[in-house]
């Protein structure tokens, strides 16, 4: 069995950090683990995404309508990543959006929230829409909204791996002097979608 | 992983590694002497670990100026007795080739291996080249892995052949092999200890006519005997299955097929190809005789295909060769799995099982395509150039060559400041080009500080001795940029991190007898949009050196901004220059408002631009 999370949002959010630390912890469980990320134009507005394959497989790259999971940091992008997701996926997205710097020169306008969600919740099996900036900033610092959509993707019924060994390695990953605001960031995400 | 772990890993620890980590690691764990680049992605962050870490791992290490310079410093370092690595993306190769091909020739008395980065699909790159025609074409061995545990064991096996060969050696990889992270079994490593070779004048390091002829016959017999080794290379395995269809693969490729074959439960032969250059042409031969039917799949040209293609030839074998060549495959871009399971669809009957994926979103979503940061100082180059150009109200277009960096985004609308692009330094070169040919077409072209030192400077020596009239605009951001924030010539340190002779882009032109040169702070938009002006009327070649350090690299100069840009609403009259001349990512037109977002970083060219000082600082 291989489970498929496809995470994806905006340059700058901490995509990255968060797939290694779920990749880090499914070796840490004996699991293998994948993972491709795009890098590149990322840090000027551009779209980032990562792919992670926690089983045998050999590829890093999850086939159409493979992903298990979608952990989207920013609406549009959750629907964006459509194609990889199937009916019986599960999307966690944050809410909080970050417009394009493009958008007053785009013919199209940045959409509605509930219409984003509503789009998804037609396409999927189940939707978490978290506000991560807000539980970010609650817990001290908007930086830690990461570790609050990791919190959030770990409470998931089908993620397969347990809470304690995530922030094992979480802690592992961060600045010490980061990690109260970081595991306060993750236990609400955590509580947000438990 | 952080970077500490790469030196402490001890044998057998597991680690999960990108590929440029692993590939960090496995010339540590080989004992490399000197590493030296010049950055391109997918590559880069082998020279940012390197950079980080040389003296604490006792190596040399340099950010050389272009990629012929870095092959030039390796290879001749190697042909001194010792270890050497160089790095860099596929176009790279292009530069670096003549010397490339020279260092065959040569030979190495040392080890010498450069690890190349394809980019399939160009995430990064102007084109899709392939790097195995090159190891063809300068007979240099050539591996391809598939995975950064790979990546790591090839170099080992790469350097001991290179040892063995006297000969350079490649690893070739693509970007979802660089890019990709994967559990990677570390093996011992040592601090190293040989730091300096010696060289002797044996009298075969000179390719002149006689003795390059003599070379050439014995790459040809060292190529034929590394056939022989090729052969018998754990590095190309068959896994037989007793069925009648066989799979050649390689490189990153080889995964989508293992896993289609592994989740469908299909029935085929595999020939997984790692030393791929020269072909194992006996192994190759067995399996073609083995299988019916035989598919070929590789990233980017059918190379692997058509040497398969050969050999069915030469020794007359009847199985039917299937990839690229007829068509089974795409010919362009990287493969997916879903690729490969189409493609193997058309060869064996199975089932389909694969989750139906949803429909693209019903909602139009709007693009995010990348841009100049918010405070970037090329925005503020080339809203001025865009406003001298408009000001001449010419009923011609101006011509705008461009070069390789994050400037290239000059290209997008308004500004629509790149309209011609080859490679590196190209614009210069091309400027003259057109200068040639045009009479009254304005012409201002756009290099970056880093490029200009990489392949620059002898173009613009051709464009000042052939009397040509072209503004280049040398955009110096104190950094190379583009691919993560590497120090260049102009910077006042080296790739070990010391202290180093930073080199005058303005003394440099001047040196070569251009008179115009004019260097600037682009963030003062009104006195730019004037200096391009001047420039415009100037016969002859000018140069604009627009120099302020870029936002991402140096952070503090963002902190020392001790104000915030605001909108006065009452005065802003809506003339909407902030958002469709300036077209800054921290400006928005809200409910018919005009704001400013959070991201800013307070360049404040826009309150400069703004016609009302309805945006100021406060």
């Amino acid at each position: 069995m291989v489970y498929n999370i496809y995470i994806c949002g905006i340059g700058g959010q901490g995509i990255i950090k968060t797939s290694i630390v779920i990749g880090e912890t499914a070796i840490h469980k004996d699991m293998n683990v994948v993972m491709s990320e795009i890098h590149g134009m990322s840090q000027r507005g551009g779209v980032v995404s990562t792919e992670l394959k926690i089983g045998e497989d050999k590829s890093p790259i999850i086939q159409d309508g493979g992903a298990d999971l979608i952990l989207s940091f920013e609406p549009v992008e959750a629907l964006r990543a459509l194609h990889k997701s199937n009916t019986d996926s599960i999307i966690v997205t944050n809410i909080s959006p970050v417009l394009p710097s493009t958008i007053n020169q785009q013919d199209v306008d940045y959409p509605e929230i509930d219409d984003i969600i509503s789009e998804l919740e037609s396409k999927v099996s189940k939707v978490y829409a978290i506000d991560a900036n807000k539980i970010a900033e609650n817990a001290g610092h908007p930086l830690s909204m990461n570790m609050a959509m990791l919190g959030a993707a770990t409470a998931i019924s089908t993620f397969p791996l347990e809470k304690e060994d995530v922030i094992k390695i979480m802690k592992e990953n961060l600045p010490p002097k980061s990690i109260e605001i970081n595991l306060k960031a993750f236990d609400e995400g955590y509580n947000s979608c438990k | 992983m952080n970077i500490n772990e790469l030196l402490d890993s001890e044998k057998g620890n597991k680690r999960f590694m990108l590929g440029n980590e692993a590939a960090v690691r496995g010339v540590l764990e080989s004992g490399v002497s000197l590493a030296a680049t010049y950055p391109g992605t997918p590559s880069s962050e082998i020279g940012d670990i390197l950079f980080k870490i040389a003296k604490e791992a006792n190596i040399y290490f340099e950010f050389s100026s272009n990629e012929k310079v870095a092959i030039e410093v390796a290879a001749s370092a190697a042909s001194t007795g010792l270890r050497t690595f160089s790095f860099m993306k596929h176009v790279g190769v292009n530069v670096a080739a003549d010397s490339f091909m020279s260092s065959a020739y040569i030979g190495i008395e040392g080890s010498f291996l450069v690890l190349v980065a394809d980019d399939p699909s160009t995430f990064s790159s102007q084109n899709e080249q392939d790097t195995r025609h090159f190891a063809r074409q300068a007979n240099i061995p050539l591996f391809e892995p598939s995975n950064p545990q790979e990546i790591k064991d090839f170099i080992h096996y790469a350097y001991d052949v290179s040892d063995k060969f006297n000969i350079p050696v490649i690893i070739r990889t693509t970007t979802r092999v660089s890019h990709m992270r994967g559990i990677v079994e570390t093996d011992e490593y040592t601090k190293n200890t040989k730091t300096y070779g010696e060289f002797k004048d044996t009298g075969l390091h000179v390719p002149v006519p006689e003795a390059a002829r003599v070379m050439h016959k014995n790459l040809v017999e060292k190529i034929r005997n590394i056939r022989e080794i090729s052969n018998e290379s754990p590095l190309n395995k068959i896994i037989d299955n007793g069925a009648n269809l066989g799979i050649i693969a390689s490189g990153g490729a080889y995964n989508y097929v293992a896993d289609v074959v592994n989740q469908n439960n299909l029935k085929v032969n595999i020939l997984k190809i790692g030393f791929s250059h020269p072909y194992p042409e006996q192994l190759v031969k067995k399996f073609l005789e083995d299988n019916d039917e035989v598919l070929v799949v590789e990233e980017v040209d059918p190379i692997n295909e058509i040497e398969t293609l050969a050999i069915a030839g030469k020794y007359n074998i009847n199985t039917k060769i299937h990839g690229k060549c007829d068509e089974t495959l795409p010919e362009i871009f990287e493969y997916t799995p879903d690729i490969i399971f189409n493609s193997l669809q058309k060869l064996v009957s199975f089932e389909d099982k694969r989750n139906k994926a949803n429909e693209e979103s019903e909602i139009a979503l709007p693009s995010r395509p990348a841009t100049l940061c918010s405070g970037c100082p090329h925005r503020a180059s080339y809203y001025a150039a865009r406003e001298a150009v408009n000001s001449l109200n010419l009923d011609i277009e101006s011509i705008h060559p461009s070069d390789i960096g994050c400037y290239t985004l000059g290209i997008a609308p308004p500004y629509k400041m790149a309209s011609y692009l080859m490679s590196m330094g190209a614009s210069v070169g091309t400027s003259c080009g057109f200068s040639k040919s045009t009479t009254q077409q304005p012409i201002i072209s756009f290099i970056g500080d880093s490029t200009f030192f990489h392949a620059g400077i002898p173009p613009l020596i051709n464009a000042v001795h052939n009397k040509n009239r072209f503004t280049l605009v040398i955009l110096d951001n104190r950094i190379t940029a583009m691919t993560g924030g590497q120090t260049n010539p102009g910077i006042p340190i080296d790739g070990m991190g010391d202290e180093a002779p930073a080199i005058s882009i303005g003394a440099l032109v001047k040196s070569i007898g251009i008179e115009f040169v004019k260097e600037i702070n682009p963030l003062n938009v009104k006195e730019m949009i004037e200096v391009y002006k001047e420039a415009l009327s100037y016969d002859g070649v000018s140069v604009i050196i627009a120099k302020y350090p870029c936002n991402l690299i140096n952070k503090q100069q963002i902190r020392e901004r001790n104000y915030r840009i605001v909108v006065d609403q009452d005065k802003c009259v809506h003339c909407n220059i902030c958002v469709n001349k300036l077209a800054c990512p921290s400006i928005n037109e809200i409910d018919g408002k005009i704001t400013i977002d959070q991201v800013c970083n307070k360049c404040a060219v826009c309150t400069e631009v703004c016609p009302t000082n309805a945006i100021h600082k406060e």
